[in-house]
């Protein structure tokens, strides 16, 4: 990728990649005396679906944390809208735009699908506590609009005949698309997934890609995303980036990361003579 | 209309019952606010309710803070300021001082705990209540007090007319207990508006479910906390005002919170109208228990029977009349 401009590229399906959104500079997070994460640098694209992939224990959730700020880490630096980005709370984060989804699902399974859905759309709500008291109508009209977009979100999903249901209820499978509409709801500017086929049959992990390529397609939304499954990691990203025992080992397109020696050593493991 | 003595004697003991009913309810509510929110159960609520009736009353009444501490300093000698402020005053004054509390546990407290099982967070409750108790002697010193804010006490003389003409008998129904319905509603009626309705109310359920989850859609846990915490403290100083009016300020207050724990088998730990439910049951059923079953056993049944009759649901139905049965799927 190194022939890439400044201002992006067109992909070999012919969409448009815009300018670095995020960046992560020379990462390095640490666990007591455990490296995590050994001085990693890669940047995100505007409009991009960008891959984090690696042998189990590689660091990648850990990388994933740390964007979406759940680890401080020690060194490097974190740059999103070409500002750098001190460090911020979880909450503070999300309220920047950035959306994520987590491996093990958290949902709030005691509510409905739609009040979970919903509750991505907590930081958007402008009227207050006093307010709300107040103005009864309007903070009903702006619950109306949300609910809008949410339906909208809802049947983008096709999860319409489970709204009501509490999540508690849902299999696996449906709850994974439940926290992707949650993450979708606040609109964000970049969306991280985690592991979002993990435990999934090939028919739902086909369903999964095809939601993720059309929400890039249909909303635009930046996507960085966790996989365990090359084959669907291939056809999905534009860009992986490759880790393994926390540092990265490759970068670049599907077919360039394919070819890279460090790449095949590491997940079909070196031949000692 | 003419009714049997005894059917008369009974329709007074449970209307009395469901009003005093309504005072368990409002400890309980306060209870079930902080469960909701965060999962932890708060030893401290009664606790709570004391301190803020003690802080209403020094308030009120121009109490020096702290005073038994500042006469320890040779040649000091305070006592009071001198004045009394108008009790609405004193009431949002000490509104405020909750919401400090509130505040302070959040910081020195909570925050610390984040992510930790809730048996820890109880006993982190069962500490607070004991310094809270302590600083409320310390404060405001061991004393019993009267409490007064206006609300009007004794004999109910609407009532008292009203069932002479239907019965010709009249009812003792105390006006307190009426005042204290009449509260009770309009807290519970906001309590389920806040909780269903608003947005602080979502995000509020969404803590009370996941933190990791709730932390990803970008609700501060802690501006969550410090608000239930306030308003925990102020269901306190609402029950405390009603309780201390009714018995007097004292130690004793706190220990409300214990007849609230059977309250809340009832009714169930996550659910507001269960609180509410669970106080009339309780309240009537130990008026009427000690009615037809009082005289046979010697009497003084309000001392057990809710615990008895909070046995028995543990029994059979565990969750409560209203509270949610966890579902674990595996």
């Amino acid at each position: 990728m190194n022939d890439m401009a400044q201002d992006g590229y067109t992909t070999a399906d012919g969409r448009k990649i815009g300018g670095v959104l995020m960046e992560m500079r020379n990462i390095t997070l640490r666990f007591g005396g455990v490296k995590a994460i050994t001085d990693i640098s890669f940047d995100i694209r505007e409009g991009e679906i960008r891959a984090i992939i690696g042998p189990n224990g590689a660091g990648k959730s850990s990388m994933l944390n740390v964007i979406s700020g759940f680890y401080v880490p020690q060194e490097g630096e974190v740059w999103f809208h070409g500002q750098r980005r001190a460090p911020m709370k979880p909450y503070e984060v999300a309220r920047q735009g950035i959306a994520r989804t987590f491996q093990n699902i958290a949902l709030f399974d005691g509510m409905s699908v739609l009040d979970n859905i919903m509750t991505g759309r907590l930081t958007m709500m402008k009227t207050g506590l006093f307010s709300q008291a107040l103005w009864w109508g309007r903070a009903q009209a702006e619950e109306t609009a949300h609910r809008e977009k949410v339906e909208r979100i809802i049947d983008f999903l096709e999860i319409q005949t489970i709204r009501k249901t509490p999540v508690g209820r849902l299999p696996y499978g449906l709850k994974k698309r439940v926290e992707l509409a949650r993450a979708l709801a606040a609109e964000p500017k970049l969306l991280l997934l985690d592991e979002p086929m993990a435990g999934m049959n090939v028919e739902e992990k086909e369903d999964m890609s095809r939601f993720i390529l059309d929400v890039n397609d249909e909303f635009g939304t930046t996507i960085a995303l966790i996989e365990h499954d090359m084959g669907v990691v291939m056809d999905l990203s534009d860009r992986v980036v490759v880790m393994d025992y926390g540092k990265k080992i490759g970068d670049g397109t599907p077919d360039q990361v394919r070819a890279n020696q460090a790449v095949i050593d590491a997940y079909l493991g070196v031949a000692h003579d | 209309m003419v009714l049997p003595d005894q059917v008369l004697y009974a329709m007074e003991a449970a209307l009395n019952g469901l009003l005093s009913g309504v005072m368990y309810a409002l400890v309980a509510l306060g209870f079930v606010l902080i469960f909701k929110a965060s999962g932890v159960f708060n030893y401290a609520q009664g606790v709570m309710a004391l301190f803020a009736a003690l802080t209403l009353v020094g308030i009120q009444q121009g109490q020096v803070p702290f005073a038994d501490v500042i006469n320890l300093i040779p040649g000091v000698e305070v006592h009071g300021f001198g004045w009394t402020v108008p009790a609405l005053l004193a009431i949002v004054l000490t509104g405020l001082v909750m919401i400090g509390m509130a505040l302070i546990i959040e910081a020195l407290i909570l925050k610390h705990l984040v992510n930790q099982p809730p048996i820890i967070l109880f006993m982190a409750t069962i500490g607070l209540a004991y310094f809270l108790e302590g600083l409320g002697d310390t404060m405001w010193g061991a004393d019993i007090k009267t409490m007064d804010v206006g609300l009007p006490q004794g004999m109910s003389g609407t009532i008292d007319t009203v069932t002479n003409a239907w019965f010709g008998y009249g009812f003792y129904v105390d006006q307190l207990n009426i005042v204290a319905t009449v509260v009770a509603a309009v807290l519970v009626a906001l309590l389920m508006l806040f909780s269903q309705y608003s947005k602080q109310g979502r995000a509020l359920r969404a803590v009370a479910d996941d933190h990791q989850a709730a932390l990803s859609v970008g609700i501060s846990l802690r501006f969550i906390w410090v608000l239930v915490w306030s308003i925990a403290g102020f269901v306190a100083l609402v029950a405390g005002i009603m309780w201390g009016a009714r018995s007097g300020v004292q130690f004793s207050l706190s220990l409300i919170a214990l007849k609230a724990l059977p309250v809340l088998m009832l009714g169930g730990f996550t659910s507001i109208p269960g609180a509410i439910v669970g106080g009339l049951i309780i309240g009537v059923g130990e008026q009427l228990f000690e009615f037809w079953v009082g005289p046979l056993v010697g009497g003084a049944t309000e001392n057990w029977f809710a615990y008895v009759l909070a046995l028995v649901f543990l029994v059979f139905r565990p969750q409560g009349l209203f509270g949610e049965k966890i579902i674990e799927r595996v």
